[in-house]
């Protein structure tokens, strides 16, 4: 999202320039809107939130404190956070070991275990979940961090990425890794790997992000609120607390903020990630 | 190599759809056991039964009205933030920023501002005087705009994504291209009509099916706004919302969800064939 230090800027004068950034500055308080009513809700008292809801007339710090305390949020993003680690990391190894297989590997069957591959892809999660929910239940992982990651150790979104960007890779490479006596594997890990990182670096953003965003799943399998993730968690806050908007939208900010740091520090991640044939909502 | 993946995608992907179409055949009891077969024909009992057409119904009308909606907004945001303007980065970052939202905060954001006991629009004086409907009943508790609602929540969560692809497409239009066209004298509109939204072509379908997939499988606002409601013609009861949700019909019947979760697979399926097969041939690939 950053310009190149070469870029030249147009310089528009007087009223263009007025028009120009009036009209972002107006789009942008329009986007903006709903988070800003969401932080002048945070930051008053719960007397004063209704009052006048469009101006921050008051101010606190003690609701932020309330609801990480009461609505136990702090718990909640540790719980998203080892799950969104968990499904990460497993989803970069299993795609770059079955991208690399499909890649570089000669096997019988192939071809037909890429298809099905890429026939999962077209699977949506929506109509898995039933059964999913049986499976987990039957395993005893109702509750658990294993019901919460393990279905999604695997993605076959990243083995297709990761495979399209081993497959750039020159030929020359493996052979000549070959005759010096390198295996597959060390070839990988000391040859391929770093040589797609940038490509590893943003499946594995999409991974956590999507790992942390997820709604309906932890939903389906998680009731006791100890193995809530930080969804479930403000799904809880807003059902219980309504009555206390400020507590539910301080809960709401605690919630979002990490995201927003892992994508401020990951944004050219992010757009070549996106741009690389996009992510699954 | 391959073990770990194949593992995973048969055991949570394959078998769970294959076993799901076995289910979506039976009848189960309360707990889901002891579920017998039923005929296959339950299939064209679900997919004619009315709860199933008013939730495709409802899914249609949030895909239209979410996807166009979405696209529209999304390439003019673009279009405004690419200009060579200094201090630009800070708006580019202002429109990306709803990506950062998840469902249910994005979702809760808006069920602040619509509730109409405690939300933003009902206690302002103004707003709830001059749309009295903002009280009451309220927009989410309105059978006329529910789903209008949820449908706004769902593009504004939406936006940054639409955003940042179409400014990454915006950027790999040369600028030669412009230039030429403005030494031919087109102005701004037929610029953008003649060149950049032809050669955005391939990045418009990309934004297209997922927006529509990302509408067929929405869920998370529909939990949290409306629960499928308002009662009892529940105007905002998705295919996917029929089928997971807490409040819906078939929350106890195994076979009528698998049922369900099988046909939500059989129309997606059907969309991305459609989009790929109609859209497609219209597309420039630059």
């Amino acid at each position: 999202m950053t310009s190149d230090a070469t870029t030249t800027y147009d310089s528009p004068s007087g009223w263009r320039a007025v028009g120009r950034y009036g009209l972002l500055v107006v789009v942008s308080a329009m986007v903006l809107f709903p988070v800003y009513t969401t932080v002048v809700a945070a930051l008053k008292p719960g007397n004063k939130v209704l009052e006048n809801p469009l101006i921050p007339d008051a101010f606190t710090l003690e609701v932020l404190g309330d609801a990480w305390t009461e609505g136990r949020l702090g718990r909640f993003l540790l719980n998203s956070l080892i799950v969104a680690v968990i499904i990460t990391v497993a989803q970069v190894v299993t795609a770059v070991l079955s991208a690399y297989a499909f890649a570089l590997l000669q096997f019988p069957g192939r071809t037909v275990l890429f298809v099905v591959f890429l026939a999962t892809l077209l699977v949506p999660i929506e109509a898995t979940l039933v059964v999913n929910r049986r499976t987990v239940d039957s395993l005893g992982w109702l509750n658990s961090y294993a019901g919460l990651t393990v279905p999604f150790l695997a993605a076959a979104f990243g083995t297709f990425l990761m495979r399209q960007v081993f497959l750039t890779l020159p030929r020359d490479l493996r052979d000549a890794a070959a005759i010096d006596g390198v295996g597959h594997l060390g070839f990988l890990r000391h040859v391929a790997v770093p040589l797609v990182r940038p490509t590893i670096g943003a499946m594995a953003l999409f991974g956590f992000l999507g790992a942390f965003s997820q709604y309906l799943w932890p939903n389906l399998i998680t009731t006791e609120t100890d193995m809530y993730t930080v969804q479930s968690g403000l799904r809880q806050l807003s059902e219980s607390r309504l009555d206390q908007p400020n507590l539910v939208m301080a809960g709401v900010i605690i919630a979002a903020v990490p995201i927003a740091v892992v994508l401020l520090i990951f944004q050219r991640q992010l757009v070549r990630g996106l741009t690389a044939g996009g992510v699954k909502g | 190599m391959l073990a770990p993946s194949l593992a995973i995608l048969v055991a949570f992907v394959l078998y769970p759809l294959g076993r799901a179409v076995w289910l979506g055949q039976t009848r189960c009891n309360a707990q889901g056991e002891d579920c017998r077969s039923n005929g296959w024909d339950q299939y064209v009992d679900v997919a004619r039964s009315e709860e199933f057409q008013q939730a495709l119904l409802v899914t249609a009308k949030f895909a239209l009205i979410t996807v166009p909606l979405g696209i529209v907004l999304g390439v003019g945001l673009a279009v405004l933030a690419d200009k060579y303007l200094r201090g630009i980065g800070i708006f580019r970052a202002i429109f990306s920023s709803t990506i950062a939202t998840s469902v249910a905060v994005a979702s809760l954001m808006w069920l602040f501002l619509l509730e109409p006991s405690v939300g933003v629009l009902s206690n302002v004086g103004w707003i709830s005087d001059a749309f009295p409907v903002v009280k009451s009943p309220g927009l989410l508790n309105d059978t006329g705009t529910a789903l209008w609602s949820i449908a706004l929540t769902s593009v504004w969560a939406g936006l940054g994504f639409t955003f940042i692809l179409v400014t990454a497409g915006l950027q790999g239009i040369p600028r030669d291209l412009h230039e030429a066209a403005v030494v031919d004298g087109a102005g701004g509109v037929r610029r953008f009509w003649n060149v950049t939204l032809p050669l955005l072509g391939p990045t418009l379908l990309f934004v297209v099916i997922v927006l529509t997939t990302r509408a067929f499988q929405a869920y998370g606002e529909v939990d949290l706004l409306t629960n499928g409601g308002p009662q009892p013609t529940d105007p905002t009861t998705t295919l996917t919302y029929l089928t997971y949700g807490g409040t819906s019909i078939i929350n106890n019947n195994l076979g009528l969800q698998a049922a369900t979760a099988v046909l939500l697979f059989v129309v997606l399926l059907g969309l991305s064939v459609l989009q790929l097969a109609g859209i497609g041939r219209r597309v420039h690939y630059g």
